[in-house]
């Protein structure tokens, strides 16, 4: 094989480091070595290791990217280890390179971190098939093309836990699913042999599992090394609750209906309309903050509400294309 | 320097509750020699929540809305991240699916209309950079910000899905280490201010079915700029500006910590830097008072 084309630049690793049995609190201690271009992440933990320190801990195993365990973060980026190249960090981020478990709050010794969080999360959606099966079955369950490509890759999920302890709303609450176990959930619900489906998604829509408190940020489509995109999945959840007729009225299924009402009315959204039709008397929580706003000039009174042109075209599209009933 | 022509597709927020936005956008459009022909037709993007319970629906209006930006023969700039993700996600969607554009085009002969794909979708601080050059609004610089440390907040829908994103500019951004706003607070005359939550979520698409964790990330966010010793923030986002402009009481109590800081639109920076008046940029519309001016 041609080395010709491998280069080698200098880099400093400031690594986090930290044994729950013995360490108060976590320090970062500084590697600098020599990268070459053709290494992955792993690479270099396995250099730590081999070369600087035997102690230093971290999950590894199939190095092909299937099993999902060497996943940390490359400068605060979710990044599994055995597939992204030092190349592409370096590029990304420079030659000063801060190595840390997936999640700080949860590391147990140095990249190893607790994981129980994501696997109840992951066994709280049932991700698993769930269907009366003949126990002597005549013929196979035959699935088409076109029905397992329903799946969307949401099945190519190797729960790296990438997405899981990238997602800001699972940071700061800890009562949301999070865009893996949500992702699984939608490889089932897709799944056309599944018989669980309104019951797993009554599940996921009920507050205490928060779907509906997905902030949108795409944090989770960015990370993951599959290419799941756990958002679109979110989303499509979203909508299954609404066509299986499983949405009950809450301030999260009104605010997305409201956005038809308003649009249908004025082209335009009502903001001011929006969230009394979403709140509904809780609205009143937010009079401070609108007196506020009022004061400076930033709401507009309904009978100022600004309309789109051509409204009846607008109108006459939502008729003719609306599909959703709720 | 050539004058260049956009179709502009304000979202509603602008017309509503960030009239500065309107107004600071109208302001350095003039300086910068830049023609903005309002679609005035165009509806709602559906902000990402139409979007989770009538995807064809959305579908269809944002067509709707690109169509006529594409009767101009123009290019539309959005001046709201979401309703660049919503309106850009709609062309990629139909750029890449014959059979869905076509029944979306059959709906959209019912009103005589027609999507084609012919018009790029961007954001004004993309068109801004690509099309004028930082290098250019350096020099058309005439109140250098330099007595500012400016700390950028990008907003997500702006930077992430980035592949998506990038479609739509010659400069590449990353998710993960974008340099947009920064490259222009710089080329404002202003410091940029460097911290860990500039990229990350304000929170505004939960502040009414998750307000606590609205709260907390945007208190997060207003922290991470004054820890940086920010003098105020900027952002291209009117959404998020929202958030972090008028939410401030709410942050404060969810992070046990005083957060507030002046946050401007990015025309607004522009304008500053351009020599336009606080009258013209709205400054008097602010919730989170601008009293550096």
């Amino acid at each position: 094989m041609s080395t010709s084309n491998i280069t080698t630049q200098k880099v400093n690793f400031k690594v986090f480091r930290f044994n729950a049995d013995e360490d108060y609190l976590p320090y970062y201690e500084d590697y600098n070595m020599d990268v070459t271009s053709e290494e992955v992440v792993l690479d270099i933990l396995n250099r730590i290791k081999w070369d600087h320190d035997g102690s230093f801990s971290y999950r590894r195993s199939c190095r092909h990217g299937i099993c999902g365990a060497c996943a940390i973060k490359v400068n605060g980026r979710s990044t599994l280890a055995c597939k992204e190249n030092m190349s592409t960090m370096i590029e990304l981020f420079g030659s000063e390179l801060t190595i840390e478990p997936l999640s700080i709050k949860r590391a147990v010794k140095d990249m190893i971190i607790d994981k129980g969080d994501f696997w109840e999360k992951h066994d709280a959606i049932h991700p698993y098939l769930i269907s009366d099966v003949d126990e002597h079955p005549e013929h196979e369950h035959i699935v088409t093309p076109e029905e397992a490509d329903r799946l969307l890759e949401a099945d190519l999920c190797i729960q790296c836990g990438a997405c899981h302890y990238a997602c800001p709303a699972l940071e700061v609450n800890d009562r949301f699913l999070g865009p893996a176990a949500f992702a699984k959930a939608y490889r089932f619900e897709a799944d056309v042999r599944d018989q669980a489906r309104n019951e797993r998604l009554q599940e996921l829509h009920s507050e205490e599992q928060g779907i509906w408190d997905c902030v949108k940020c795409f944090e989770c489509a960015e990370v993951c090394p599959k290419d799941v995109n756990p958002i679109d999945k979110i989303t499509k959840l979203h909508l299954m609750l609404f066509k299986e007729g499983v949405a009950t009225s809450n301030v999260a299924t009104r605010h997305a209906v409201g956005f038809k009402h308003s649009i249908a009315k004025h082209g335009m959204l009502d903001e001011g309309g929006l969230v009394l039709y979403s709140e509904g008397p809780g609205i009143v929580k937010h009079i401070p903050v609108a007196l506020q706003m009022f004061r400076k000039g930033k709401i507009v009174m309904p009978w100022n509400m600004p309309k789109s042109d051509n409204l009846d075209e607008i109108q006459k599209l939502i008729k003719s294309s609306s599909t959703a009933k709720f | 320097m050539k004058k260049l022509k956009y179709a502009l597709f304000t979202g509603c927020t602008a017309k509503q509750s960030t009239p500065e936005q309107m107004m600071s956008t109208l302001a350095i459009a003039e300086k910068l020699n830049i023609e903005l022909v309002e679609l005035t037709e165009a509806s709602c993007c559906g902000a990402s929540h139409l979007q989770d319970y009538d995807d064809f629906l959305s579908l269809v209006l944002n067509a709707r809305n690109i169509a006529y930006a594409e009767k101009h023969e123009l290019t539309m700039v959005t001046i709201c991240n979401t309703c660049q993700l919503n309106t850009a996600m709609t062309k990629h969607r139909l750029d890449n699916n014959a059979d869905l554009k076509a029944k979306v085009n059959e709906k959209l002969a019912e009103v005589g209309l027609e999507y084609k794909g012919t018009s790029n979708i961007i954001h004004f601080l993309y068109a801004i950079i690509d099309d004028i050059g930082l290098d250019k609004i350096a020099e058309m610089v005439t109140t250098p910000l330099t007595q500012f440390n400016i700390a950028p907040f990008y907003g997500c829908h702006n930077i992430r899905p980035s592949e998506l994103q990038n479609e739509s500019h010659k400069t590449k951004e990353s998710a993960y280490r974008p340099t947009s706003l920064d490259d222009l607070i710089i080329a404002c005359g202003g410091q940029t201010v460097e911290y860990v939550e500039k990229n990350k979520c304000c929170g505004f698409h939960v502040e009414l079915q998750a307000p606590k964790t609205a709260a907390i990330l945007t208190g997060n966010a207003i922290a991470g700029a004054m820890d940086g010793n920010a003098d105020w923030m900027v952002t291209p986002c009117p959404l998020c500006h929202l958030k972090l402009d008028t939410q401030t009481h709410h942050a404060s109590q969810a992070i046990g910590r005083e957060v507030k800081l002046p946050v401007l639109h990015m025309q607004q920076m522009i304008g500053l830097a351009l020599g336009c008046s606080s009258e013209e940029l709205g400054l008097k519309h602010h919730v989170t008072k601008v009293d550096f001016i």
